[in-house]
């Protein structure tokens, strides 16, 4: 009886693997060509393994299969093979044939050229996390589709268009210069944070889709933090706010499927060896002269992996905040700065500096009102929540909100 | 929406001075809540630089001296520029200066289009 | 390389101050051309703002109107530009065209 789940599990994570060392082989007007012999080679273990039972070392066999196939597409195709870069192709002496090189080196540096071809801001950021998904973390149409909460022609497209854009501006699949490292880390890092976020805040109610794009995103962070090239403060910064973010995600949510808030949730749920890790990434961040706003938000989001209530903790968080909003304003962050400081100060300066905020539609600005006005002023608090409850869009907000109104109104 | 310059003017030379190198030390996070709090207005137009208090003067003929510029006890410390709707609302800001309360003294600027 | 504070001082108050108003609208051209050449080489680092005569002061116990000037001395303008050390910025604060007519122009370095 063989594993059902043994080829979606190994498309998972070889396809990607494949893909990344033949696009680098063959270079971006070609990848669909790469796609094809990898899906080729998936579709003869679909086919063989239900006949001949699954080989013992499945990963070999697949690599083995892959291989054959490039060799075999490349002799048959011998104009193809001229137009292959100089770096690969053979000499005239040389009488072995091109082998498809899946070390794990030739893995590892494919994976990181791919990265940085797949964040090109020439995309959408949409664009770019759908491409992300696709080619290196080996998601499909309709898993994407899902991820999104939109449809399968929508993907399909958005990821057809991305892969037309980059053959337009005619990108080499290379491993990236000292010159686009500095050029274009800063987006490749945005994307594998919005890759992370979109895992993390994500609405949809499939918890084990939104856990992948959260482990995705870390792993590709990884790749990042493995190559001394791509070695830098920021990102091991990035990966430990990961690490606390997820620390969190079997404490979010309750059995009924609803939110579960920061201050409501049971500690002993939070995963500390993932707080363990991150302490040790946040650490080796905290090296050379830049801050970067990943150090600061792993900063604020490493204080939140202490539970109790110290002054220490929320002095930390508000100085964090406000070195954040003076590196770049986000409504989010002056909200949760003011939240902060009415931990260190007081609710009534609070709230006098809330009120200088001037966030006239956003929800969660009316949510902070009411909760600051609480226990000061009810009938107050109740009405900003009525507020927040208007502009809410989310069905999880709304309820946190109404628990709010009812708390004060019952008494 | 108006930018507006905030200097802010201190005695950096004297042997006693006020703010002293002691209130600086303390006004370090009232500095940072002030302009936080600057922040999460959305008015910050640029994060504000610390300068050194090294300095140099240029002056017509080539002449050079050191130090920061001071004909009088009052050089610049720090500078940042805020987005408000007018002076008023810019003054208030201003007021929020943690150290006019040990002598030193905040001018307010308005930018003009640049030619 | 380091970043400078390049801050012009000059009388903004006085009735016969120096520069006078004439000779700053002469001056006009030369500090476009000053600026200009900073741009070029890439050593500008925000875009260049003017600030006008009118001003307020802020102090412990009063708010009064016009630029800081306790002397002849208010701020005219100021911009940051990058360099290598103290050395090169005071070459470029040197070009500043009006410390002909008695303009100041301070250098800093930041943090």
């Amino acid at each position: 009886m063989h594993d059902q789940t043994l080829l979606p599990k190994l498309f998972r994570t070889e396809y990607r693997n494949i893909v990344s060392v033949l696009s680098y082989l063959f270079g971006i007007e070609h990848i669909e060509i790469a796609e094809d012999l990898v899906s080729d080679t998936f579709l003869s273990a679909t086919e063989l393994w239900s006949i001949q039972g699954v080989p013992e070392n499945p990963k070999a066999w697949l690599y083995t299969v892959a291989k054959n196939k490039t060799k075999n597409y490349l002799k048959r195709n011998t104009l193809f093979e001229k137009k292959l870069s100089p770096e690969i192709k053979y000499s005239a002496d040389k009488t072995e044939e091109i082998e498809l090189d899946l070390s794990v080196k030739n893995i590892a540096d494919s994976q990181l050229a791919m990265i940085f071809t797949v964040c090109n801001p020439t995309n959408s950021t949409e664009s770019q996390i759908a491409l992300a998904l696709n080619l290196l973390c080996g998601f499909g149409i309709q898993e994407i589709a899902d991820a999104f909460l939109t449809n399968k022609e929508v993907v399909y497209k958005r990821i057809n268009r991305a892969k037309e854009k980059l053959k337009e501006t005619n990108i080499k699949i290379q491993q990236p210069t000292l010159q686009e490292i500095n050029d274009r880390l800063d987006t490749v890092l945005k994307t594998l944070y919005l890759l992370f976020s979109e895992g993390y805040y994500s609405t949809s109610q499939d918890t084990i889709l939104r856990k992948d794009l959260c482990s995705e995103a870390m792993r590709l962070s990884i790749v990042l933090i493995e190559n001394e090239a791509t070695n830098t403060p920021a990102i091991n910064a990035l990966f430990a706010l990961m690490c606390f973010h997820s620390s969190r995600f079997e404490a979010r949510m309750n059995d009924n499927g609803e939110a579960v808030l920061y201050q409501d949730q049971n500690d002993s749920l939070w995963d500390k060896e993932l707080i363990e890790t991150g302490t040790v990434y946040l650490n080796r961040a905290s090296t050379g002269h830049v801050i970067s706003k990943y150090h600061l938000e792993a900063g604020i989001a490493y204080w939140h992996t202490q539970k109790e209530d110290t002054r220490e903790k929320w002095e930390n968080i508000l100085s964090l905040y406000n070195n954040l909003l003076i590196l770049e304003y986000s409504p989010i962050a002056a909200l949760n700065r003011t939240f902060a400081l009415s931990k260190t100060n007081g609710k009534e300066e609070a709230i006098l500096e809330a009120l200088k905020l001037n966030l006239a539609d956003n929800p969660f600005y009316y949510s902070l009102l009411g909760n600051l006005y609480s226990d000061i002023d009810n009938k107050k608090a109740v009405q900003y929540f009525e507020t927040a409850l208007k502009f809410s869009n989310s069905a999880i907000d709304k309820q946190t909100i109404s628990k709010n109104i009812q708390r004060l109104t019952n008494g | 929406m108006n930018e507006f310059l905030i200097v802010i003017h201190r005695d950096l030379k004297s042997e006693d001075a006020s703010p002293s190198p002691e209130q600086m030390q303390q006004a370090i996070k009232p500095f940072q809540d002030w302009v936080g709090g600057i922040a999460a207005q959305n008015k910050l137009a640029n994060p504000p630089k610390r300068w050194d208090l090294d300095g140099r003067v240029v002056k017509q003929n080539n002449v050079v001296t050191n130090g920061p510029y001071a004909e009088i006890k009052e050089s610049v410390g720090g500078l940042f520029i805020i987005k408000a709707a007018d002076y008023d609302e810019a003054v208030e800001i201003a007021k929020g200066c943690p150290i006019i309360k040990w002598g030193a003294t905040v001018e307010v600027r308005m930018a003009t289009p640049a030619v | 390389m380091n970043e400078f504070l390049i801050a012009i001082h000059r009388d903004l108050k006085s009735k016969d101050a120096s520069p006078s108003p004439q000779q700053m609208q002469a001056s006009i051209k030369p500090f476009q051309e000053w600026i200009g050449n900073l741009i070029e080489q890439d050593r500008l680092v925000a875009p260049y703002k003017r600030w006008d005569g009118e001003g307020r002061v802020v102090k412990q116990d009063a708010v009064t109107n016009g630029p800081y000037a306790e002397i002849k001395e208010s701020l005219g303008g100021l911009f940051i530009v990058r360099a290598k050390d103290y050395d090169e910025a005071i070459e470029i604060a040197k070009g500043c065209p009006i410390l002909q007519w008695g303009a100041t122009v301070e250098v800093r370095m930041a943090l």
